[in-house]
């Protein structure tokens, strides 16, 4: 494997995302929906499936499921929950309740940072099993010595998100996902939480030659992180085009990713798929959001991730696909940044802040009012961009201790005050002096030789000016002195 | 045990008997004769009695024990009772006890009831003779050799013996109305939705409804206005406000119009003779006391046994999955999950009770699905749209409820088809979710009991007891 180059290949991907449901009890009755608690202590005769047990449909659940219909710009549509049928001891009724030809949330689309949409097919309410254990042998079901079931997840609401086959790459997959989960948390219909299993992603893959039609695909399971996402669909792109340059064909299987081994191994074959007997589920009744239910829900819906590129990138006067609005947004920043930019602070200073020397907890707390104040001494050249950086530890410090700090009086306590541009040049001309085969080397070079020495002679003088020097202005300095300005 | 159930609750609220008195009656009456006739699976005899001091508690501290005070009641053994063994007459549920009572038995309780054991019934309610039951068959307390009727046989024998005066049974396709027929009692069948399901182990959840028996209407009326009602563990279950049916039993039928239904008094249907004569008597005494008498067509109806013996099955198979030895009741070792699951469901279940899940199962199957289940789904809507139609020219319809009156143990159970026949007046009512109950009119020309079908649109319970009244009335 890993011989074969992939180009002049596409590879042609979709996911469905499950999603567990932020609710407070289960999809069907009031047993807690919560993880990590003891083993079957969040459990109730719904949630094991006892005889003359009736599921209960929690209206908490389908106001989430909406949330994230309108998130997606999806259609909300009258619903009707099936039985899927098929025996496994995790699932205590021996059918799991899901929607199945009248889901609740149809064709809508995701917007990815890099402004590409992915078409959403659909979204469906569902329960989720409970947890095998398997005791003894390699920990998998075949050569155990028993297995321990436990029903605290048994009944969890579950909304599945199936995208189309719209994505084309390993990131463009890993960045779906993470958009999603970003959707997800911001609306609240989800913890988002890959490790704790409350969100898990099923991947189809197929390859073609671009134009042709979608090749055979196949379903990869066990993906649970974004990290084994990327991984497993590279091997299985690569696994699919080994074997189709080799004369074989795909055949359309689920396949189970093993991140230890680093690659896929085939599970049951999609032909030989089980009968579900799916049939409306008669213990419950067709579920029709009011109209007037589903407005309060987009009423009360916050701004989602896309909106908020699209309106920070409005104000910093940049577009929504830049590097720099994308991770603001994702860290957060982007309320703290426009009120800062509209506070008078300079965007792009605003967002180089954001973007490189606030990925710290706490960054959250401080205010547009006192970034903007910071930027404003280093545009003024109060600051050399070292100190503010310095500065701006110490305010996040103080946010996180309750407070708003002052940007200039912690600046005159750390002794950051300006040079004026006698004692620059003083230092400058010192330098020089002390290392004149270097400053010849400098005046004559090419643009390369004068990039590499500007580090040294930059160095020098800030360690002469005890960082109080702007390296911006000093390397200005250095040109036009070398240029015999 | 003659007196009724009103009559003993008056007593034991006045103080006139004790509430321990009664329920010790009721139980000596069962150790007596239960061990001919088998309608109970259990006697919860020390807990009855505890129960029974509880409400003369009450009754001596001056509280109101509810309308049912101290009545004894038996439940069809497929209604979950904390702490006590819930067998739905199958092995497969050996051993095990409900941690919760069904909304009904707890509504019994609240009203004073008095729980004296659990009834037996073809296993998981499948079955028109209660002969399908792990524990031996139910006999007719009429005709020991004699089945009592299915499946809810236990609790029709049980009220017909007098045992109890008050019973809980289920019907899905007339396994309360045909044994309260074949026993000579009172048996309802409430609108689906009307009284809840939670706790009654499922059969086909979209058909069964859970309902009285009682030697009188007016019992009968008394027991359900007792359970009816919304709950909110049952999705299915109706909101709208309960009307006490018992205040409509004196109205009379002056003025009611009554469709004899065409297709079900045929004898071409396999209707007997005796049993047509009851019915027309039955027509005959309501025209007699003011209803206007006509026959009505309800063309589709026919169609009912074959579109219920396609979605009973189907629901049934998938109800029946959990039972897999896995959480709870039997389980037979095995090397691998999937070898114990099938141990245990070839041990645990019967012939008749394999039969429905593997007919489901085939209804159900890819490539079936719209020939099959999606087909009947389609005459049920039919059925329903024949009865409104009628509905619409009566307000109520009448009919036999079985076929013939109680046959001899052991004549159809190697012939399935022939026990389906039983219900083929009883399963359009369940098609539907509309009421009907079963009153006895006097008996066919072996001397049993046989009984008339009352059927009325969505809610119309009060209807039908009114008229079950007259009925009752017009024998006296």
């Amino acid at each position: 494997m890993n011989t074969t180059s992939t180009s002049g290949w596409e590879t042609v991907i979709g996911l469905e995302v499950h999603a567990e449901l932020a609710t407070r009890t289960k999809l069907f009755s009031s047993a807690r929906n919560h993880f990590g608690s003891e083993p079957n202590t969040n459990i109730d005769p719904v949630s094991l499936g006892l005889p003359g047990s009736l599921p209960v449909l929690n209206r908490k659940a389908v106001e989430l499921a909406i949330r994230v219909g309108l998130a997606l710009h999806c259609e909300i549509r009258p619903s009707v929950f099936a039985r899927k049928n098929y025996f496994y001891p995790d699932m205590p009724k021996d059918f799991q309740i899901s929607q199945y030809d009248q889901p609740i949330d149809l064709g809508g689309w995701l917007e990815l940072p890099t402004g590409k949409r992915i078409g959403i097919t659909r979204a469906h309410l569902e329960e989720d099993t409970g947890k095998n254990t398997h005791v003894g042998g390699s920990g998998r079901i075949g050569g155990a010595e028993y297995s321990l079931i436990d029903y605290n997840r048994a009944g969890v609401p579950l909304l599945e998100i199936v995208s189309e086959p719209d994505i084309r790459s390993a990131d463009e997959a890993k960045a779906y996902v993470e958009e999603l989960r970003s959707i997800l948390v911001a609306i609240g219909a989800s913890d988002g939480k890959m490790e704790e299993g409350s969100l898990r992603v099923d991947c189809n893959v197929s390859v073609r030659r671009p134009g042709e039609p979608f090749g055979t695909r196949c379903e990869i399971k066990n993906v649970n992180s974004l990290r084994s996402l990327g991984r497993a669909v590279e091997y299985e792109t690569r696994r699919q085009i080994d074997l189709i340059e080799a004369g074989e064909k795909i055949r359309q299987e689920t396949r189970h990713w093993d991140e230890q081994a680093g690659r896929t191994t085939a599970g049951r074959s999609k032909e030989n798929s089980e009968d579900y007997r799916y049939f409306p589920e008669p213990d419950l009744v067709p579920v029709v959001p009011e109209a007037a239910w589903i407005e309060e829900i987009r009423a009360a819906l916050p701004l989602l991730p896309a909106d908020r590129r699209h309106r920070l990138a409005a104000a910093a006067g940049l577009v929504h696909t830049d590097q720099p609005v994308i991770v603001a947004v994702q860290r957060g920043l982007d309320g703290l940044a426009i009120d800062a930019i509209d506070a008078g602070a300079d965007a792009t200073r605003v967002l180089t802040h954001v973007e490189h020397n606030l990925a710290v907890d706490g960054a959250e707390l401080l205010t547009g009012a006192v970034l903007a104040e910071l930027v404003g001494m280093e545009m003024g050249g109060a600051l050399t961009a070292t100190q503010a950086k310095t500065v701006l530890a110490e305010l996040v410090e103080a946010a996180r201790a309750g407070a708003q700090g002052d940007p200039a009086a912690i600046a005159k306590a750390k002794g950051f005050e300006a040079m004026d541009d006698s004692a620059i040049d003083g230092a400058i001309a010192e330098v020089i002096a002390a290392s004149s085969d270097e400053w010849e080397r400098f005046k004559v070079g090419d643009a390369k030789e004068r990039g590499k020495l500007t580090g040294f002679f930059v160095g020098r003088i800030m360690k002469a000016t005890k960082g109080k020097a702007d390296g911006k202005v000093v390397t200005a300095k250095l040109n036009a002195l070398a240029d015999g300005g | 045990m003659t007196a009724t159930a009103l009559s003993l609750a008056g007593a034991v609220r006045s103080g006139e008997r004790s509430a321990r008195e009664v329920v010790q009656a009721s139980l000596d009456a069962i150790a007596a004769r239960d061990g001919e006739i088998h309608a109970f699976n259990t006697v919860t005899a020390e807990r009855a009695l505890a129960a029974a001091d509880r409400v003369d508690a009450r009754i001596a501290a001056g509280e109101d024990p509810g309308p049912l005070a101290g009545v004894p009641v038996a439940l069809k053994d497929n209604l979950c009772t904390r702490g006590v063994a819930t067998t739905c007459s199958s092995k497969i549920l050996d051993g095990w006890d409900p941690p919760y009572d069904a909304t009904v038995v707890s509504r019994l309780a609240g009203a004073g009831a008095i729980v004296v054991g659990k009834t037996n019934l073809d296993e998981f309610a499948m079955g028109s003779s209660t002969e399908n039951s792990a524990f031996g068959p139910t006999r007719n307390p009429h005709d020991l050799t004699r089945v009592p009727g299915g499946s809810s046989g236990g609790s029709a024998a049980a009220v017909a013996a007098g045992f109890v005066p008050l019973s809980l049974g289920s019907d899905t396709g007339g396994s309360i109305r045909q044994p309260a027929a074949l026993c000579g009692v009172v048996g309802v069948k409430p609108t689906y939705g009307r009284v809840s399901r939670y706790g009654l182990v499922a059969f086909a959840s979209s058909l069964d409804q859970i309902g009285p028996f009682a030697a009188t209407v007016a019992d009968a009326a008394a027991c359900y206005d007792a359970i009816a009602g919304w709950d909110r563990l049952d999705s299915t279950s109706i909101t709208d406000p309960l009307e006490r049916t018992s205040a409509a039993l004196g109205r009379g039928v002056t003025g009611l119009r009554v469709g004899v239904v065409a297709e079900m008094t045929d004898e071409r249907m396999g209707i007997a003779p005796d049993v047509l004569a009851r019915t027309r008597a039955a027509a005959d005494a309501l025209a007699s006391a003011g209803a206007t008498v006509e026959e009505v067509s309800v063309p589709a109806a026919i169609y009912g046994l074959s579109a219920y013996y396609l979605i009973a099955p189907a629901e049934a198979s998938s109800n029946l999955a959990r039972f897999d030895g896995v959480r709870f009741g039997l389980r037979v070792d095995a090397p691998t999950t999937a070898e114990m699951q099938r141990a245990t469901r070839t041990a645990g279940f019967g012939p008749e009770v394999k039969r429905r899940i593997m007919l489901g199962t085939y209804a159900l199957s890819a490539g079936y699905y719209d020939a099959y289940y999606g087909k009947a789904l389609k005459v049920r809507r039919l059925i329903l749209r024949d009865f409104e139609a009628a509905y619409e020219r009566f307000d109520v319809l009448l009919s036999p409820t079985s076929p013939t009156t109680a046959f001899e143990l052991g004549t159809k159970t190697n012939d399935p088809l022939t026990m389906y026949l039983n219900d083929v007046c009883t399963i359009p009512s369940n098609l539907v979710g509309h009421p009907a109950l079963s009153v006895p009119y006097g008996t066919g020309s072996d001397g049993l009991p046989v009984g008339v079908q009352v059927m009325g649109p969505a809610l119309s319970e009060s209807l039908l007891f009114q008229v079950a009244a007259a009925l009752e009335g017009s024998l006296a």
